[in-house]
C-alpha cells in the first residue's frame, strides 16, 4: 500500500469515525471534524502536478485477488489528476458551504458526512484506478452513496422516488457497463486500461468490438445523465443542496464523461465510436437546454443545464476522436475539440458548483425556489446577485467569464468538424454546428431566467416564507471562491492550460499524437466563431424578451410523451406485467403444477429420447411368458382400473390393496420371498392407515362425487405411462456391462456367513443404505407422532 | 402327471379369484368386497403354496403363514370398522 492508495481509502477509513464524532462531540458541527481532509488530499494531489506536467504518470499496484490477477493499481495521469483535483477542491467547499447550509440540530448530520465521504472515497476510486474491475466497484459505490444522499431526507416521499430512480438508471448502466469491461477483458487478456492502449488494433479489428464499446457507452450515459437517461438527474435535485452542487454538478455526472475521456486512447479511432458520442452528447445539449427553459424550479433549471452542459462535453469528447482522422494532425495542430472538452469540463465544475450553492442560498434564505414567487432580490442580496451573474453568464458564454473561452473553443471544434473529410461528415457533419448553436441559444435564455427572474422585477415579499435577507458569510465563501476562479480563468488561463489542460488533453489522445502547447486565448480577431457568440447574445434577448409570447410552445407536447412518464408508465407495467405473469401460473393448485411437472418429465424425456436415438425394441434376452404370470398381471390391471374408476373411495382403497397384494403374488412367482413378505405386511398396514384417513374425511366435503374427466389429465397420465414404459423396454433393450450379483451369490456365505444373500446384502455388504433406512423410518413416526400430539392453535383461536 | 394337475388347480384358483375379483369391484355393498377380499387372501394362500410346490423350494412357506394372519386381520379391521366406524378406539384428547 504507498500512499496514494492511503489518499484514495482515507475518506472510507474516516468514514468509520464521522458517526462518533456526531455522537460524541455534538455541540461543534460534525462538517468542521469532516472538513480538513479533502483540503489535505486536495493538496496531495496538487504536488503530483509537477510530474504530470512532464508527461510523467505514477503508477502504484497493490495486489487484491491474486488468483484472478486483479490488483488495486492506481495511476495518476493528468486526465485523474485534473478529475482528482475537481472531487477534493470543491468537495472542501462543498463541505464548508454545508456546514453553514445544514443545521446541526435538526438533521442527521452523522450520516449525511458518512454518506458523503463515502462518496468522495469512491470518486478518487474511479478516477484513480487502472483496473477495470477495481474501477468498477468503485464505480457502483458512488451509485450507492448517490442513492443515499438523494434519499437523504428520506421521510419525503419525492426524495425516495428519486433516489430510487437514480439507483435503477444508474445501475442499470453499471451492470452492462461491467458487462463491456468483461468483454473488453476477454478481447485483451488484461485488466489495465493503460495495457490495453497497446491492443487497440486487435480490440478494433475484433468482432465483439460493437458490443463492448455500445455497453460501456451505456455505462457513461447513465452515468452522465445523457439523453435518454438524463430522466434520473432533474429527480435527484431533492437532495440537500450541497450535495446537488457536488454530485450532480461537479463529480459523479462527469465520471461518465471521464469514462470516454479515459477510453478514447482505446476506441477513439472507430467511426462509430465518434458518431454515437458526439451525436448523442449533441442531442443532449439541445434536449437539455430546451427543457431547461420551461422549468421554474431554481434547481430543475439547473439539473436541465447540467444534463446539457454534460452533452455538449459529450459530443465534443466525440468530435475530438473523429479529429484524430485529420490529416493535419500530424503537423502538430492539437485537437481543439478534445482540449475544449477538458476546458469547459473544468470551468463547468465551477461555475455549476457555484450556481448550485446560489439556488442553495436563495431558497435557505426565502423559503423557495420556485422562480414564479422570486424576484427583487438583487438589493436583498447583493452577494449571491453577484455571484449568480458571474455563473450564469460564464455558463451563457458571455466575456469576461471562463465559460466564453470554452464555448468558442466549442464552436471551432464543431466548425472544424465540418472540414473533415471522414465517416461522410461532410454531409451530416453540417448538422452539429447548427444544433450547437440553438443550443447555446437556449442556454442563453434560461442562463438570463434564472438571474433575471430571480433577482430583478418586484419583490413579492407576500410570497416568500421567511423574511429574505443576505445569507451568513460562512455560506457566501464557497461560491465566491468558484466565482472568483471563473474571472480568474478568464485573465489567465495559462494558469490551468500548461499545468491542468496539456496533461488531461495528452492522456486522452493517443500516445502517437503528442500535444503541443495550449494557448488559450480570450481574443482571436473576427471569425466564424465570434459571429456565432454575437449570433446566439442577439437572438437569445430577442427570445428572452419574447419569452411570454412564445410560452405555449411547450404547451404542444403533450405531458404524456415525455421521458419520465414513460419511465413512470414502463416501471408500473413492468411490475403488474409481471405480477400477471406470475399470478397466471402459480395458480396455488397442486393439480397445476403438477402438470408442469408432469408435462416437462414427458417433453424433457421424450426430446433426449429422440434426439438421441434411444428407443430400442429388442426381444433378444427375453425369457419366455408363463400362463400364470398372464393371468396375475390381469388381476392387477382389473385392480387398477377399478381404483381409477371407482365412485366410491373404499372402493378404490381396496381395489388397491388388492393391486398391492398381487404384487407380493409376483414376488413369490419371481423368488423373492423377503420381499414377498414385507409387501404384504407393509400393504395390509397401508391400507389400515388409507381407511383411517378416510374415515376422518370432514362431513362437508365427505359427499362423494364422480371423478371429473379431465382430457389433459388423461393425455398427461398416458404421456408418463407410455413413457416410462419405452424407456424401461428400451433400457432393457440394450443393457450393457455385467450383473455385480455373481459376486454376491459367491461371498454372501464365505465372507459374511450367511445363506439368506438378500438379508446379506442388506445388512452385511450394503448396511449404509439400511441404517438411513431405519433413520428414514425413525423420522416418519416422529414426525407423525408430533404432527398429532403438538396442536398449535390456530388463528383465531386462543 | 403331477405337474399338469398343479397347473390345472392353479387355473382353477385363479378363475376363483377373478370371480371374486368381479365381487370385489361389483360390490354391491362393502361387506361383499371385504368377504371377497378375505377370500382372495385364502386364494393367495394357494397359490404361493402350489408354485412353491413347483418352484420346489421351501423358502415361501413364512409367506403362507403370513398371508394367513394378514387376512384374518385385515377381515377383522374392516370389519370393526364397518361396526363400529373405528378400529382402534381411543380417546386422543386424553
Amino acid at each position: 500500500m504507498s500512499l496514494l492508495h492511503w489518499a484514495i481509502l482515507s475518506p472510507f477509513i474516516f468514514a468509520l469515525f464521522v458517526p462518533l464524532f456526531f455522537k460524541y462531540l455534538k455541540n461543534i458541527h460534525t462538517g468542521w471534524f469532516v472538513l480538513p481532509l479533502p483540503i489535505l488530499l486536495f493538496f496531495y494531489f496538487i504536488s503530483f502536478i509537477q510530474e504530470t506536467m512532464h508527461g510523467e504518470t505514477i503508477k502504484e499496484s497493490v495486489a487484491w485477488i491474486r488468483s484472478l490477477n486483479i490488483s488495486f493499481t492506481a495511476h495518476v495521469d493528468g486526465l485523474s489528476l485534473l478529475f482528482a483535483l475537481l472531487i477534493t477542491g470543491i468537495g472542501t467547499l462543498v463541505i464548508l458551504y454545508s456546514i453553514f447550509y445544514l443545521n446541526k440540530q435538526k438533521e442527521q448530520l452523522g450520516s449525511f458526512y458518512l454518506f458523503l465521504m463515502l462518496f468522495m472515497g469512491a470518486m478518487l476510486g474511479v478516477v484513480l484506478s487502472d483496473n477495470i474491475i477495481v474501477l468498477y466497484t468503485f464505480w457502483e459505490l458512488t451509485s450507492l452513496s448517490s442513492f443515499l444522499l438523494i434519499g437523504y431526507w428520506n421521510n419525503r416521499e419525492k426524495s425516495r422516488y428519486g433516489a430510487q430512480k437514480s439507483l435503477l438508471i444508474t445501475v442499470f448502466g453499471g451492470l452492462s457497463m461491467l458487462g463491456g469491461f468483461i468483454l473488453l477483458y476477454l478481447i485483451t487478456g488484461t485488466f489495465s486500461i493503460q495495457e490495453m492502449m497497446n491492443q487497440t488494433n486487435q480490440i478494433l479489428n475484433h468482432e465483439l468490438f460493437i458490443p463492448t464499446m455500445i455497453l460501456i457507452l451505456l455505462g457513461a450515459f447513465t452515468k452522465s445523465a445523457q439523453f435518454p437517461f438524463y430522466i434520473w438527474l432533474p429527480d435527484a435535485m431533492e437532495a440537500p443542496t450541497p450535495i446537488s452542487a457536488y454530485l450532480h454538478s461537479a463529480t459523479m455526472v462527469k465520471a461518465g464523461l471521464y469514462l470516454v475521456a479515459r477510453l478514447s486512447p482505446i476506441f477513439a479511432f472507430s467511426s462509430t465510436w465518434f458518431w454515437i458520442v458526439s451525436s448523442v452528447g449533441i442531442f443532449t445539449l439541445l434536449w437539455g437546454s430546451i427543457n431547461a427553459v420551461k422549468q421554474t424550479d431554481l434547481k430543475a433549471i439547473l439539473a436541465f443545464s447540467t444534463v446539457s452542459q454534460l452533452g455538449m462535453i459529450m459530443s465534443l469528447l466525440g468530435v475530438g476522436a473523429a479529429s484524430l482522422h485529420l490529416e493535419s494532425l500530424s503537423d502538430g495542430i492539437y485537437p481543439v475539440a478534445t482540449t475544449a472538452a477538458i476546458f469547459h469540463l473544468f470551468n463547468h465544475a465551477t461555475f455549476k458548483g457555484s450556481l448550485f450553492m446560489v439556488a442553495g442560498i436563495v431558497d435557505h434564505e426565502t423559503g423557495t425556489r420556485d422562480i414564479r414567487r422570486l424576484g427583487g432580490l438583487m438589493t436583498v442580496m447583493p452577494i449571491t446577485f453577484t455571484i449568480a451573474v458571474i455563473g450564469s453568464f460564464s455558463m451563457a458564454g458571455l466575456p469576461p467569464f471562463n465559460g466564453f473561452l470554452s464555448k468558442e473553443m466549442f464552436f471551432t471544434g464543431m466548425v472544424e468538424l465540418t472540414h473533415m473529410d471522414f465517416s461522410n461528415v461532410q454531409t451530416w457533419g453540417i448538422l452539429f454546428p447548427i444544433i450547437a448553436w440553438i443550443g447555446s441559444i437556449f442556454t442563453f435564455v434560461y442562463c438570463m431566467i434564472f438571474v433575471f427572474k430571480t433577482f430583478t422585477g418586484p419583490y413579492k415579499p407576500d410570497q416568500l416564507k421567511k423574511q429574505a435577507h443576505e445569507a451568513p458569510i460562512g455560506m457566501l465563501i464557497s461560491p465566491i471562491i468558484l466565482a472568483s476562479f471563473v474571472v480568474i480563468v478568464f485573465f489567465y488561463p495559462d494558469l490551468i492550460s500548461h499545468t491542468i489542460l496539456e496533461p488531461t488533453v495528452a492522456a486522452i489522445l493517443p500516445a502517437q499524437y503528442i500535444v503541443e502547447e495550449i494557448h488559450i486565448k480570450p481574443w482571436h480577431g473576427f471569425n466564424i466563431e465570434l459571429f456565432m457568440t454575437i449570433g446566439v447574445v442577439i437572438s437569445g434577448v430577442l427570445l428572452y424578451k419574447l419569452w411570454p409570447k412564445w410560452q405555449a410552445i411547450y404547451n404542444i407536447m403533450p405531458n404524456k410523451l415525455t421521458l419520465n412518464k414513460g419511465y413512470d408508465h414502463a416501471l408500473a407495467s413492468l411490475e403488474k406485467n409481471s405480477s400477471n405473469l406470475t399470478k397466471l401460473y402459480m395458480t396455488g393448485f397442486i393439480r397445476d403444477y403438477l402438470i408442469y411437472i408432469f408435462s416437462f418429465f414427458i417433453l424433457i424425456l421424450g426430446a433426449t429420447m429422440v434426439i438421441k436415438d434411444g428407443f430400442v425394441f429388442n426381444t433378444e434376452n427375453i425369457t419366455s411368458i408363463r400362463l400364470y404370470e398372464v393371468i396375475l398381471a390381469l388381476v392387477m390391471v382389473a385392480g387398477t382400473i377399478t381404483t381409477v374408476l371407482s365412485r366410491s373411495r373404499l372402493t378404490a382403497i381396496i381395489a388397491l390393496s388388492s393391486v398391492g397384494y398381487s404384487l407380493s403374488l409376483f414376488f413369490v412367482l419371481f423368488r423373492a420371498p423377503d420381499l414377498a413378505l414385507t409387501q404384504l405386511i407393509i400393504e395390509t398396514v397401508s391400507v389400515a392407515l388409507f381407511l383411517l384417513a378416510f374415515y376422518h374425511l370432514p362431513e362437508l366435503t365427505k359427499h362423494e362425487r364422480k371423478l371429473h374427466f379431465r382430457f389433459v389429465h388423461i393425455l398427461i397420465s398416458f404421456g408418463v405411462g407410455i413413457m416410462v414404459t419405452l424407456i424401461a423396454i428400451s433400457a432393457n433393450s440394450q443393457r450393457v456391462g455385467q450383473s455385480i450379483s455373481k459376486y454376491y451369490e459367491d461371498f454372501s456365505y464365505k465372507l459374511a456367513g450367511g445363506k439368506n444373500m438378500v438379508n446379506v446384502i442388506l445388512v452385511d455388504f450394503r448396511g449404509f443404505d439400511t441404517l438411513f433406512e431405519i433413520t428414514v423410518l425413525g423420522i416418519a413416526s416422529l414426525a407423525i407422532y408430533s404432527m398429532i400430539k403438538l396442536k398449535v392453535a390456530k388463528e383465531g383461536e386462543s | 402327471m403331477l405337474q399338469t394337475i398343479f397347473i390345472v388347480s392353479l387355473g382353477i384358483i385363479a378363475i376363483s379369484s377373478l370371480f371374486l375379483i368381479y365381487r370385489l369391484t361389483k360390490g354391491p355393498s362393502i361387506p361383499d368386497r371385504a368377504v371377497a377380499l378375505d377370500a382372495i387372501g385364502i386364494n393367495l394362500i394357494g397359490i404361493t403354496a402350489i408354485i412353491s410346490v413347483v418352484l420346489k423350494t421351501k423358502a415361501f412357506v413364512d409367506v403362507i403363514l403370513l398371508i394367513g394372519i394378514l387376512a384374518f386381520i385385515g377381515t377383522v379391521a374392516i370389519a370393526k370398522f364397518l361396526e363400529k366406524g373405528e378400529i382402534i378406539e381411543n380417546d386422543r384428547n386424553k
